[in-house]
């Protein structure tokens, strides 16, 4: 994890590996730790925590990993993901449910439902997906906390 | 005994001030200050992990004296099924209830029959209970899970099974019954558990739920298995035997899943591998398992740190006295007129507090935390505990906290001192313009 903290936020980022299972959720339990430092409520920890597993999945399924990165303030939590991997020829069809593009081999752990995206667009106040074929994926994930 | 609110404690002249403890202990909860530990009570659990790990046995659990038995005229022995794997070649219950007579107990409530019980409302409750959550139910018996549950897992507080525990069941059972029985009075009888942990010491006092306590005292297995042993040696046995091996089970991880009959469940003993469970039903990734059993010990019960025989020895003794059960006992129960929810569910859900949170104010919260952030990149990261935290995480918490000092990390201290060397062989080395040799400048 690196920081790079001003005054009024807290700017945590991680390096997501590409097919390393066995780390995934790393990024976003670091996280999930620091919001129950700073006393969020436990329905938004739970809100934020899925919906940035969810994310970091995905780049290690399809990104071929990349830089997650989580900006804290007081009232709002704003994560995002960036690969550098194939990107998404069409974003309407992989919000569906059910979707996916995930390789039998990865389906076999468990993983490629077609409920990731969903479940994040679910958890979230605001995401932003921007995707380019060839040149990778960018999502924003935002949650507002109210206290 | 009234003002406190952990039964884990410190015996101070024992106390060598070493790192032992503060390296075992999961909450972080202890600190080592003027040669002596110290137990931050807020974060301790009572899980007794530091009694296990204490070399010079500084670290004890306090129970009730065994005279405190004298206040009450009429004395009920609740032996936790655990009791039941201590002694070498018993092979019939009897034995050991019969022995708790010759003590001095005029009654003895098996715990073992009250977990039946709880064994058979948590079966029939699980169904509607487990369609509310995402994730496992989680069970309530060790009330080390339930108070780490409170402190440092607020998502899931909603899974935990909202029942009170057998040992609880048990007292409520044995008052009504000697009540019914002698006519004795309510304050005239005394119930007494005999506990294998700390955390049950500390629960039976202080309740889960609820705002008065059942149980009038609380005896050390250790303390009552001196007690004990010479009786057992001399008892006519007397049929005492309430239990079936279904509700002795319970003493061990995986006694009390079993029990309820439940296909898809899981047992999980251990603090390190009970707190990973907990992490992995927080990020809801236990969605498939329908009821979850969490022993802070290993082994269970029997783990206990106020136990006697090793765990594995116990469970096997346990065990074995279930095969010689001649009377299949298993579904026997208590009184069915306490079996409701009035009397079995918590009257209220404690409250999640974090024991976690770096500041009561976000915005102070944020701040102190990327202090934390940055102290960090400047401590040595190897967690030696020299200190007297347990890890530099800790210790950089508790100099944003204002309770320790950068100096305190010996590594920092040493960066110091050779700056301050640096800076002195500059001076050494300066002289006055009158003394120079030539205008060069410093």
């Amino acid at each position: 994890m690196v920081n790079d903290n001003k005054s009024d936020t807290l700017i945590q980022k991680y390096t997501v590996c590409a097919n390393d299972f066995a780390s995934a959720g790393a990024a976003s339990a670091s996280v999930k730790k620091t919001l129950k430092q700073l006393g969020f409520s436990p329905d938004f920890i739970r809100r934020t925590s899925i919906a940035m597993y969810e994310g970091e999945i995905n780049m290690v399924i399809h990104g071929g990993g990349g830089i997650a990165e989580a900006e804290i303030a007081e009232n709002y939590v704003k994560i995002t993901l960036t690969d550098e991997g194939p990107g998404i020829a069409d974003i309407d069809l992989a919000m569906r449910e059910g979707f996916s593009t995930a390789s039998e081999s990865v389906r076999e752990l468990g993983f490629g439902a077609g409920m990731g995206l969903p479940n994040i667009k679910k958890q979230a106040d605001e995401i932003n997906l921007s995707s380019e074929v060839g040149v990778g994926t960018t999502l924003v994930i935002s949650l507002f906390s109210g206290a | 005994m009234d003002n406190i609110t952990h039964s884990v404690t410190l015996d101070a002249s024992k106390c060598k001030g070493c790192i032992n403890c503060i390296k075992k202990c999961p909450t972080e909860a202890i600190r080592v200050r003027n040669g002596k530990a110290v137990i931050i009570s807020d974060h301790c659990i009572d899980c007794g992990e530091c009694i296990r790990a204490c070399p010079h046995h500084a670290k004890k659990a306090i129970s009730d004296p065994l005279s405190l038995m004298d206040n009450y005229k009429y004395k009920v022995a609740l032996p936790a099924p655990s009791l039941y794997g201590q002694f070498q070649s018993i092979r019939d219950v009897n034995i050991i209830l019969t022995a708790l007579l010759d003590v001095g107990f005029d009654d003895v409530f098996e715990v073992a029959l009250a977990a039946q019980s709880i064994s058979d409302y948590t079966k029939d409750i699980l169904p509607e209970t487990r369609d509310l959550l995402s994730g496992p139910v989680i069970s309530s018996a060790c009330p080390v899970i339930v108070k780490l549950i409170s402190v440092r897992y607020p998502g899931i507080l909603d899974n935990v099974l909202k029942v009170i525990t057998p040992v609880e069941l048990a007292a409520i059972a044995a008052r009504s019954k000697v009540i019914r029985d002698t006519g004795f009075k309510p304050d005239e009888i005394g119930v007494f558990f005999i506990s294998p942990c700390p955390s049950k010491i500390t629960a039976s006092k202080y309740r889960i739920g609820y705002n008065e306590s059942v149980i009038d005292g609380v005896f050390s297995m250790s303390e009552m298995f001196v007690k004990l042993h010479p009786a057992i040696e001399k008892t006519e046995p007397k049929n005492l035997a309430t239990a079936g091996v279904r509700g002795i089970k319970w003493a061990f991880s995986g006694g009390e899943g079993s029990a309820i009959n439940e296909s898809l469940f899981i047992a999980v003993d251990g603090i390190d591998n009970v707190i990973r469970v907990l992490d992995e039903i927080e990020n809801d990734k236990l969605k498939n398992v329908r009821f979850v059993e969490l022993n802070a010990c290993p082994g269970g019960c029997v783990g206990g740190c106020l136990s006697v025989e090793n765990p594995f020895v116990a469970r096997a003794r346990i065990q074995r006295i279930g095969m010689e059960f001649i009377e299949d006992k298993d579904n026997a129960s208590i009184d069915s007129d306490l079996y409701s929810t009035d009397v079995l569910n918590w009257q209220f859900v404690p409250e999640y507090n974090s024991t976690l949170r770096i500041d009561a104010d976000r915005s102070i919260a944020l701040r102190k935390l990327a202090d934390i952030e940055n102290l960090l990149e400047t401590l040595p990261g190897i967690d030696c505990g020299s200190c007297g935290a347990p890890s530099c995480n800790a210790l950089a918490e508790d100099i944003v906290n204002g309770s320790a000092l950068e100096a305190d990390c010996v590594f920092r201290l040493r960066e110091r001192m050779s700056e301050l060397f640096r800076d002195m062989s500059v001076l050494q080395d300066y002289m006055s313009p009158p003394f120079r040799d030539s205008n060069e400048i410093l």
